[in-house]
């Protein structure tokens, strides 16, 4: 194979960093689209479930209701997904060009799974009614499962990128791939474990948060009020699963990625007793204006005060990611865990001590924003893996600058990519909250002229 | 056969059914433009979304296979493209964006005013998008792609002579496929009238197609002298076919052979779709990287003919299951309520 590299020429920093936020946005937006694609199937499938079992009117409201929505998301998730994997040859050509051939397998694993979920959501959607209730439930089970292995096929991909393993590079030219070591690489568990977790947390405190808002406008019947509990119940109880799998994630780091570690926390200086800080500002290698807790980051990754934590000194100056964002990027995504965690407990007291929900308004205030709040976690927690992972693209084999295209102009494409999910953004928010509130008039025919 | 010819051949396919399916749902995208106003063009509109809406959204996943397999089993031809040919290529997947984002906006929407905002969006993307992707071919079968990031040239590699048959021939080829498809899907619609019309339209997009195939033949001779020499050669006996074919395909278009015309217009679009690697072949971006300079490591080629193997298997019965039920769907001219 030719070698790739020697004939990239360079971009400008403008470009690369046009680039890169064309990146994040496009899987920014994505992602959200991708979450539900994951979660919404479950609640969807419950409900029908129920539905089915017990002929139960409401629940067979919320299936069609949730499936109508499903229809619009799941196509605008498809044409977002199909963006990023040509950006990643548009943008990012140096990375495929090498390594395409290392990290394909995951992808080309996706891209069966996510031909099984379009076939059957369109299965799914157009045939109810010409199948039987069991025969189409049995239909949506494949949207799910293909749905959840998506994530984890391109998520291993993600975890690749910041565990590199299945090949050797011998004087600039890849040899002795392995696929499969490729993909099970160490960052394949927790990585893969922690989005699948958030993916039905998104789903499920974000629906719930659109019933929230329905019950304190005074819809409370019970369709409002299943609309909220089984969505919510979801979410709720994966919440402190989340947490446990998101310390296991921080401990593979400080064992495997060690710097990114020390971003995530703000921790220059190796050694023992390394306070936890607590917001803070990342200057001349040292976090200020931090609240610390003593010794507290030591007790969490070694269990014991004296625990050595690396930090940022043992890595070259040109090898550091940089501090601030990633450091507050990941306390926004911690901060809402825990908050979260705080909301579902909530709900569990109040369910064990009256079979209800906490009678303050206060409660479903909270609930209708924990959706957004869910969001907001997932794209800080994104925000903090892939800006700690930089410079590299590949961790300690490729920098972000020999992956970007060396076109010039880079930057245009950008404004113009921007100007069209902005109008995306705005039209799928339009369409999702018309079709709410159309809904709520009684059924009648179309406007047709 | 060696596996990286295998894995050529398998990509091949995927872009073969694209063409076939997802281009068939952007065509129909083309008639949604040209059907007319809203009142007169309603029952058109209606009867294109119900042939593409339950399966665009399977079919435009070949796309994707393509591009996978192309970046996996040929990383060195994907990044060469995917850099040079960077202006159409955005263009393209921005027109795909708005065409699904549009098509099912305009689905849910109840208002005239939405839906022709969402379906002009759908429209225009439909014809955007398969030009630009021609474009692209046209970019890569004239040889002006070569090997390494952004090496070509960035606005001449796509717009030239070439590029531009490549992308008039693509919409062609969609709007054919589309009207041919559309006749049968109206007539079991139980809708004489229309499938007279799509009839009328695949007769004169069929004319129209081939007249550009044959004027783009003079094209090439000029711009791509060595495509020229490989379709006039090795390809020729597949170039003969697809003309033979289109030209039965209107003879039974005229005789309202719809059924029969779906597979005669299908084979046709495929004789040429193989005459294209056929005429280059061993070069995958010509003059002169061969597909096997670009090939990845055996032991990648062999694994991702494997999944694709397995991939088929699940595939494609479950796609066979949505056809058959798309078929057997009942078309309800009014929307339900």
């Amino acid at each position: 194979m030719t070698s790739l590299t020697v004939l990239a020429g360079p971009a400008s920093p403008a470009d690369l960093a046009a680039a890169r936020m064309q990146m994040a946005l496009s899987l920014g937006w994505h992602i959200v689209l991708a979450c539900l694609g994951v979660g919404m199937p479950a609640l969807l499938l419950f409900a029908e479930w129920r539905a089915v079992r017990t002929g139960d009117e409401d629940f067979h409201r919320l299936a069609r209701r949730w499936a109508k929505a499903v229809g619009v998301l799941f196509a605008v998730g498809a044409v977002s997904g199909t963006i990023l994997s040509f950006e990643m040859g548009l943008l990012w050509p140096g990375l495929m060009g090498v390594y395409g051939q290392v990290v394909g397998l995951p992808f080309a694993l996706e891209g069966i799974a996510f031909f099984i979920e379009a076939i059957f959501l369109g299965i799914w959607l157009y045939a109810w009614g010409r199948l039987s209730p069991r025969a189409h439930l049995l239909s949506g089970v494949p949207i799910l499962v293909a749905g959840v292995a998506s994530a984890f096929f391109i998520v291993s991909a993600n975890a690749w990128m910041n565990q590199p393993r299945g090949f050797d590079l011998e004087s600039g030219r890849i040899t002795h791939v392995s696929p499969w070591a490729a993909m099970f690489n160490p960052a394949t568990p927790p990585q893969t474990l922690h989005m699948i977790l958030a993916a039905f947390m998104v789903s499920g405190f974000g629906t719930a948060g659109v019933y929230a808002v329905a019950l304190l406008r005074g819809h409370r019947d019970r369709y409002h009020r299943l609309g909220f509990v089984v969505p919510f119940t979801m979410a709720a109880v994966l919440t402190p699963v989340q947490i446990v799998v998101g310390d296991y994630a921080a401990r593979f780091l400080s064992e495997y990625q060690p710097a990114k570690l020390a971003a995530f926390e703000g921790v220059y200086r190796t050694g023992p007793y390394a306070p936890l800080s607590l917001g803070g500002v990342f200057v001349d290698d040292r976090m200020r204006y931090a609240v610390e807790i003593p010794s507290a980051l030591s007790l969490l990754v070694g269990y014991r005060p004296s625990a050595v934590v690396q930090g940022l000194d043992r890595t070259p100056p040109a090898d550091r990611p940089p501090v601030t964002p990633v450091h507050w990027a990941f306390e926004t995504m911690v901060g809402i865990g825990f908050l979260l965690l705080l909301l579902s407990a909530w709900l569990a007291w109040s369910w064990w001590r009256r079979r209800d929900l906490p009678r303050t308004p206060w409660f479903l205030r909270l609930a209708a924003i924990a959706g957004v709040l869910a969001v907001v976690a997932v794209e800080a927690g994104w925000t903090a893996t892939e800006v700690g992972r930089q410079p590299w693209v590949v961790y300690g084999r490729m920098r972000t600058l020999q992956a970007v295209n060396p076109v010039p102009g880079l930057w245009a494409g950008f404004v113009v990519v921007s100007l069209v999910y902005v109008v995306l953004t705005v039209a799928t928010v339009y369409v999702l909250r018309h079709m709410t509130r159309g809904r709520q008039v009684a059924p009648q025919e179309p406007v047709v002229t | 056969m060696d596996a990286a010819q295998a894995l050529l051949a398998a990509m091949w396919l995927g872009l073969t059914l694209y063409a076939l399916l997802g281009g068939a749902d952007f065509g129909g995208g083309v008639w949604d433009l040209l059907a007319g106003r809203s009142r007169a063009g309603m029952p058109q509109r209606r009867l294109i979304e119900h042939s593409i809406g339950p399966v665009w959204e399977a079919n435009h996943v070949w796309l994707i296979f393509v591009l996978v397999v192309l970046w996996t089993g040929f990383p060195l031809a994907f990044a060469s493209v995917m850099s040079t040919l960077y202006i159409p290529l955005t263009l393209a997947a921005l027109g795909i964006i708005a065409r699904g984002a549009a098509f099912a906006f305009r689905k849910t929407s109840t208002e005239l005013w939405q839906q022709r905002l969402f379906g002009g969006a759908f429209a225009l993307s439909s014809v955007f998008t398969p030009f630009f992707l021609g474009t692209v071919a046209g970019g890569i079968a004239s040889g002006r792609v070569p090997p390494g990031l952004a090496a070509g040239d960035l606005v001449r590699s796509w717009v030239n002579p070439t590029s531009l048959l490549g992308g008039v021939l693509a919409v062609g080829v969609c709007a054919y496929l589309a009207a041919t498809y559309l006749c049968d899907d109206a007539v079991r619609a139980r809708s004489p009238d229309m499938a007279e019309g799509f009839r009328r339209r695949a007769l004169a997009t069929a004319v129209l197609v081939g007249a550009v195939a044959l004027g783009g033949i003079a094209v090439l001779r000029w711009d791509a002298p060595l495509l020229f020499r490989g379709l006039t050669g090795r390809a020729l006996p597949l170039i003969v076919a697809s003309a033979v074919l289109g030209l039965v395909s209107i003879a039974l278009l005229w005789w309202r052979r719809y059924l029969l015309v779906r597979g005669t217009a299908v084979l046709a679009v495929a004789a040429v779709m193989w005459g294209w690697p056929v005429a280059q072949y061993p070069a995958m971006l010509p003059p002169s990287l061969t597909y096997l300079d670009a090939a990845a490591q055996p032991v990648v080629l062999t694994t991702t003919l494997a999944v694709a193997a397995v991939g088929a298997l699940l595939v494609l019965p479950s796609i066979a299951w949505l056809f058959l039920l798309q078929r057997r769907m009942p078309y309800e001219p009014e929307r339900p309520a």
